[in-house]
């Protein structure tokens, strides 16, 4: 198990300082010149020297580099030139927005997929399957923010339920923490159901391959009830596939919700980063984006950890 | 999971009868035909004049005229979606063009030799993997300029470490097969072995993500044009369609039902057919389902 684990967090440290050379790289042959933007047009080349000299633009490539990096591991994101306040204060904020978000999103498509998969792969091939499998395939089709439209037309313009968008903040009383809320559970619903269909998708799969194992039929053959075998048995071997999807889709929410935060306006991690490329705040992108790739990275080497916890076959292996 | 090494006439036969019974495989077929021929159709002709604003028709509901209605400048909407087919069709597709034309002979490669090549190139996959792509492409979009053609780079960029994972993964299953140890036996080279044996087994493999990846990049090119980064206006893409209609959509839900109808039968024609795609060439998977 040893040698496995360290064997995953090698590799994910490997990825993450490529990765960072990536980021670094690419908005570092940027055009434009973050001092000469941040002064304007009509700025003295005196004062963009002075302020390059500042931001420490005038240090070696490799410099810049490695103490970026550095600030990176020590947590020190630098200053954002727009917001002039700390990157790592900005992400503090917009996380409180946008990881309830994902969370919500996550919980609400496993609460849907997996029944539904499991479901579907009991009564293979019989017309509760089919349908199932026909609503995922649409389901997969679905653009989250043509969704999230629909859903704004029917719950907030027709019913008047929910806000269509906006965010009043977490607060401090519990009506104010029920407000933000039901600000958040449209966009959580509108990010959920896709995912849930890919996710139902991939537990029916994987529970049918299972059901075709031996030890199925030996559960079955001692006189174990469907209900055992199926969610004891099945669905515990199924899990890995599962879990991949799941590590995956966590990650696409964190960041991949900058469409839906456009659709319902949150002041989350996605706009930021949005609103930080068109302004050419790149201390921001930079951190942002880092950010996110390390929590990718995180959540597969939290995910090569479950499949061995699952899977001991595993923890011998590569 | 690889096709027979020939296709002899008789296997051709079958394959061209199960293709025939499959149903995902004739629905996703039929349903792509539909939305590509709409979209040459919309190259010589379509209903109305979309470069003619006319404001006095703005936002009409459905009717004879207008069978979609119009939309807050008095363009017809079926036009626009028509339109708006080809564009998401030609970003789709050169993306899934880059990603194979790259993503291939990077995957073969890294199987044909093995060792350090195999882990640098798997390395930087995992790397781009890392990435989130919706995110990056917005990235790349917006740094380098909105538009169409970046916005094909961005979701293209994304598809390559996806072939060569799927390059890789079918010609390492093919590299200790009998005929290829013949093909090597006769002293053939390595790149001449990828050319001639591997790459006509992986065909089928490649072909059924070339169909999803089709697909992903219809939804990843509506995602930017919805940001107002990929095709600009004047040009109809469904994306940009869908954000005029949002400030709009309590006194003209019809501009929001229309574009993402077609984004929705599009991409599940797509994933109909690769799916089917996938059960005709390889029956045996099918059978494990």
């Amino acid at each position: 198990m040893i040698p496995y684990l360290l064997h995953r967090l090698a590799s994910a440290v490997a990825t993450l300082l490529l990765a960072s050379l990536v980021v670094f790289a690419v908005l570092e042959i940027l055009p434009g010149d973050p001092a000469r933007l941040m002064l304007g047009l009509n700025a003295s080349p005196e004062a963009i020297e002075t302020l390059r000299t500042q931001m420490g633009l005038d240090q070696p490539v490799v410099v810049r580099y490695l103490e970026w990096l550095y600030g990176m591991v020590t947590g020190d994101f630098g200053r954002s030139l727009t917001y002039s306040s700390p990157v790592i204060d900005l992400v503090e904020e917009r996380l409180a927005v946008s990881l309830p978000l994902a969370l919500m999103a996550l919980t609400l498509s496993t609460i849907i997929a997996i029944p539904v998969g499991v479901f579907a792969a009991a009564r293979r091939g019989r017309p509760a399957d089919t349908v199932a499998m026909g609503l995922a395939q649409f389901g997969v089709a679905i653009p989250n923010f043509w969704f999230a439209l629909l859903l704004v037309y029917v719950f907030a313009v027709g019913f008047r339920l929910v806000p269509a968008g906006g965010f009043p903040g977490w607060g401090e009383t519990w009506s104010s923490h029920g407000q933000a809320f039901q600000a958040l559970v449209l966009p959580a619903v509108s990010l959920a159901l896709p995912q849930a269909a890919i996710l139902a998708r991939v537990t029916r799969s994987a529970v049918v391959e299972v059901m075709g194992e031996d030890f199925i039929r030996t559960a079955r053959a001692k006189g174990l009830p469907q209900r055992i075998v199926l969610w004891r048995h099945a669905l515990r071997n199924a899990l890995i596939p599962v879990l991949t999807i799941m590590g995956l889709q966590f990650a696409f929410l964190l960041a991949g919700t900058i469409i839906i935060e456009n659709v319902f306006y949150l002041p989350g991690l996605g706009r930021l980063i949005f609103q930080a490329i068109s302004q050419r705040d790149l201390i921001v992108v930079q951190g942002v984006v880092m950010l996110l790739v390390a929590s990718v990275i995180l959540i597969n080497l939290m995910v090569d950890i479950c499949y061995a916890v699952v899977d001991p076959r595993l923890r011998d292996g590569r | 999971m690889s096709l027979d090494p020939v296709l002899a006439p008789a296997h051709r036969e079958r394959w061209l009868r199960r293709a025939l019974a499959n149903r995902s495989f004739l629905v996703g077929l039929s349903i792509a035909s539909l939305v590509i021929l709409m979209a040459l159709i919309s190259l010589f002709w379509t209903p109305y004049d979309i470069t003619r604003l006319a404001v006095a028709n703005r936002l009409l509901g459905l009717s004879a005229e207008h069978p979609l209605g119009t939309d807050h400048m008095g363009r017809d909407i079926l036009s626009m979606i028509m339109i708006g087919a080809r564009n998401s069709i030609a970003v789709a597709v050169v993306a899934v063009a880059i990603g194979m034309g790259i993503g291939v002979p990077l995957g073969t490669w890294a199987a044909a030799r093995g060792g350090w090549v195999d882990e640098v190139l798997m390395r930087a996959n995992d790397v781009v993997f890392a990435f989130p792509s919706l995110l990056s492409a917005v990235m790349i979009t917006a740094i380098f300029g909105p538009g169409a053609i970046n916005a094909i780079i961005a979701i293209g960029i994304f598809n390559i470490p996806v072939f060569a994972r799927v390059a890789r993964a079918g010609a390492l299953a093919l590299w200790p097969r009998e005929f290829i140890l013949a093909a090597r036996a006769a002293g053939k080279g390595k790149v001449l072995i990828t050319i001639e044996h591997i790459l006509p087994n992986i065909a089928g493999l490649l072909l059924v993500q070339g169909t999803i990846q089709f697909a992903l990049g219809i939804l990843a090119e509506a995602g930017l044009s919805y940001l107002g980064l990929g095709a600009q206006p004047p040009m109809p893409s469904w994306g940009r369609m869908l954000f005029d209609a949002q400030t709009r959509i309590a006194i003209a839900p019809h501009l929001a039902l229309f574009p993402g109808l077609a984004i929705v039968i599009t991409v599940l024609g797509l994933n109909l057919l690769g799916d089917g795609l996938r059960d005709v060439l390889d029956p045996k998977l099918r059978r494990e389902r």
